[in-house]
């Protein structure tokens, strides 16, 4: 029936994208100094009768292959869900300088040596970040702000966040720390343990449950926020665990993988014509996007013959901001509002 | 006090915004069946009072639908009973017609999946309003007049009592305007009630049941347009003169000249007019 398309497609998609993500995932726990091949690498994950094959892929590389997944779903999700909160193909929580925020508290830790003492201290510090900094987006843009104001909003605040890291680069103890923190900014899932999984994990779940709770807000939002609070979804509410969850879920990502850009605005755009542009059923396919995404951005950046290991961060950033450019570029009229 | 036909009631009905009556005192009662539309002057409250009544702004005084107290029930159960079509038919996303109008169904989905039920409403209110023929294009494809109508669709779908619509006919052409408002009245009809905001006071002589007069945030006139609609008033409120012309069917109201401004306190002495 003609009312359930957009139902069966996005189901169909998901399966689709959850096929495609478990791929991405072998293939990832294969490729590294060791080419392993996705038999070996399933035998290594359930039979383990290869000793050195299950060290490489469980202890090495399983934990980076579950925080790109996570991570990327986080980013996919948090981009579709305020997009559909603030009805703009173009918002991602980068824009807003959660990311940035995060990024600072995370850093300002990491320059008081505090990392290895307290391994909470690292992610909750960029979690108060990017909680602090999306509300003072809210507090200083307005709840009903346009996507002009909001844009500009953001990019002050990105600013002061930047420029509070650069501060405590500027201070930072000695040239070790200095290096450690700049190369920590860009972004990477290099020899990450399955401590930082078990760090993430739980701010991850918390903000993701947040992001998918408020599904039917976001197709009401279609209408305009006053439909959509005659449609019984008060907007305060949805507001705030919007911001909660983006602040929960990315920050926890920054916090054990740097800033990682683009897919938070990329996944959504990517997947939102196969939904029929409904804002409630994208959350799925938008994270399954985003995990597909920064999985394969992390195999490629072991893949790219260079010196030293390309951050996985600076690749999602070569591509991302193309791509939000031309995105822009095809948007130019409607976004000064002429007629397309 | 708890008449079943009375699908709102109002009683001292006030709104303030930062200090200022935007909304003084309404007493108003609605019942089954009646077009009921809300004219006055830019700035009388009429926006207010049709988002009071749906629960969407804070308000003094006591609110009913069907008998229950508005503060009393959730946002959710707010919504099944009273919908609410806002100015200017805005959709934010390219979403197909049909899926659109399936959003009227929320505050009885959550957001899951449309049951057996809901698809046969949504496919109700799309016959209704004769958009069922593009169903599946994006809705920011059509016209003014077609977006206007599924808008109309969607707030049908919800299958609530109370449509409160505003302005559900500016910038539409003559045409689509009868037709949207000829969709509002075979709502009352069949059980339900609809408050309407009109700019067009021919148009809500020629359609609607009750006039109700809002003139800076209060009631001054409510009744049968050929009662209400009098030179005498119309001059009072919006300071113009007019041409009344009866015919059989009821007032043709025709806006003939503008009338000097008065000294405000002048006005609000002279704002009991039924009489004149």
């Amino acid at each position: 029936m003609a009312i359930g398309r957009s139902g069966w497609g996005s189901v169909f998609l998901s399966t689709l994208l959850l096929i495609v993500v478990i791929g991405l995932f072998i293939a990832s726990l294969g490729v590294g100094p060791v080419f392993l091949p996705p038999e070996t690498v399933v035998d290594a994950l359930i039979a383990r009768s290869n000793e050195t094959a299950s060290i490489i892929v469980i202890d090495i590389r399983l934990p980076r292959a579950l925080l790109a997944l996570l991570i990327g779903a986080m980013l996919g999700l948090s981009g579709a869900a305020l997009q559909g909160l603030l009805r703009n193909p173009l918002a991602a929580p980068s824009l807003f300088g959660a990311p940035a925020a995060a990024a600072f508290g995370a850093v300002s830790v990491i320059s008081f040596g505090l990392v290895d003492a307290l391994s909470f201290a690292l992610p909750a510090a960029a979690i108060a970040g990017a909680l602090l900094s999306v509300g003072l987006l809210i507090l200083v843009a307005g709840p009903r702000a346009g996507l002009l104001v909001l844009i500009l909003a953001g990019l002050a605040i990105s600013s002061l966040a930047a420029a509070g890291t650069a501060l405590v680069l500027n201070l930072a103890p000695n040239p070790f720390a200095a290096l450690e923190i700049a190369f920590w900014l860009l972004g990477s899932l290099e020899d990450r343990s399955m401590r930082h999984v078990f760090i993430a994990l739980p701010f991850m779940l918390v903000g993701a449950a947040l992001l998918v709770r408020d599904r039917g807000a976001f197709k009401a939002l279609t209408l305009g926020e006053e439909a959509a609070e005659s449609l019984g979804f008060p907007l305060t509410g949805v507001r705030l665990r919007v911001i909660a969850g983006v602040a929960a879920g990315v920050g926890a990502g920054v916090a054990v993988a740097g800033s990682i850009g683009f897919i938070g605005l990329v996944a959504p755009h990517l997947v939102r014509p196969f939904v029929r542009y409904d804002p409630g059923r994208l959350l799925m396919p938008a994270a399954l996007c985003g995990a597909a995404l920064l999985l394969a951005a992390d195999i490629a950046v072991r893949l790219i013959p260079s010196t030293g290991e390309i951050k996985v961060g600076v690749l999602t950033g070569l591509i991302g901001a193309p791509f939000f450019i031309a995105l822009i570029f095809r948007r130019r009229r409607e976004l000064a509002g002429l007629p397309q | 006090m708890n008449d079943k036909s009375e699908i709102l009631k109002v009683e001292g009905l006030s709104v303030a915004f930062g200090g200022a009556k935007v909304l003084d005192g309404i007493d108003l009662a609605i019942r089954d069946g009646e077009v009921v539309a809300i004219v006055g002057p830019n700035g009388a409250g009429k926006t207010t009072f049709l988002k009071a009544a749906a629960g969407l702004v804070a308000a003094k005084g006591r609110i009913e639908l069907q008998g229950m107290a508005v503060r009393q029930l959730s946002p959710v159960e707010r919504a099944r009973r009273a919908a609410y079509l806002p100015q200017g038919h805005v959709f934010h996303w390219p979403l197909a017609v049909e899926d659109i109008v399936a959003l009227g169904r929320l505050p009885r989905t959550g957001g899951a999946d449309l049951s057996l039920a809901d698809a046969e409403a949504v496919r109700r209110a799309m016959t209704e309003t004769g958009v069922a023929a593009y169903a599946g294009r994006p809705v920011t494809t059509l016209s003014g007049g077609e977006r206007a109508r599924v808008a109309l669709a969607r707030v049908l779908a919800t299958e609530a009592s109370l449509v409160l619509a505003d302005e559900p006919t500016a910038s539409l052409d003559p045409r689509y305007q009868l037709i949207v408002l000829d969709t509002l009245r075979r709502h009352a009809r069949q059980g339900g009630a609809v408050i309407a905001v009109l700019h067009d006071i021919g148009l809500a002589a020629r359609r609607a049941d009750r006039i109700v007069v809002l003139h800076q945030g209060r009631l001054v006139a409510d009744g049968p347009p050929r009662d209400v609609l009098t030179r005498g008033l119309l001059a009072e409120t919006f300071g113009v003169d007019v041409q009344i012309v009866t015919l059989v069917d009821g007032p043709v109201v025709i806006p003939w000249t503008v009338l000097p401004e008065r000294a405000p306190e002048r006005g609000s002495e002279g704002l009991d007019v039924k009489e004149a």
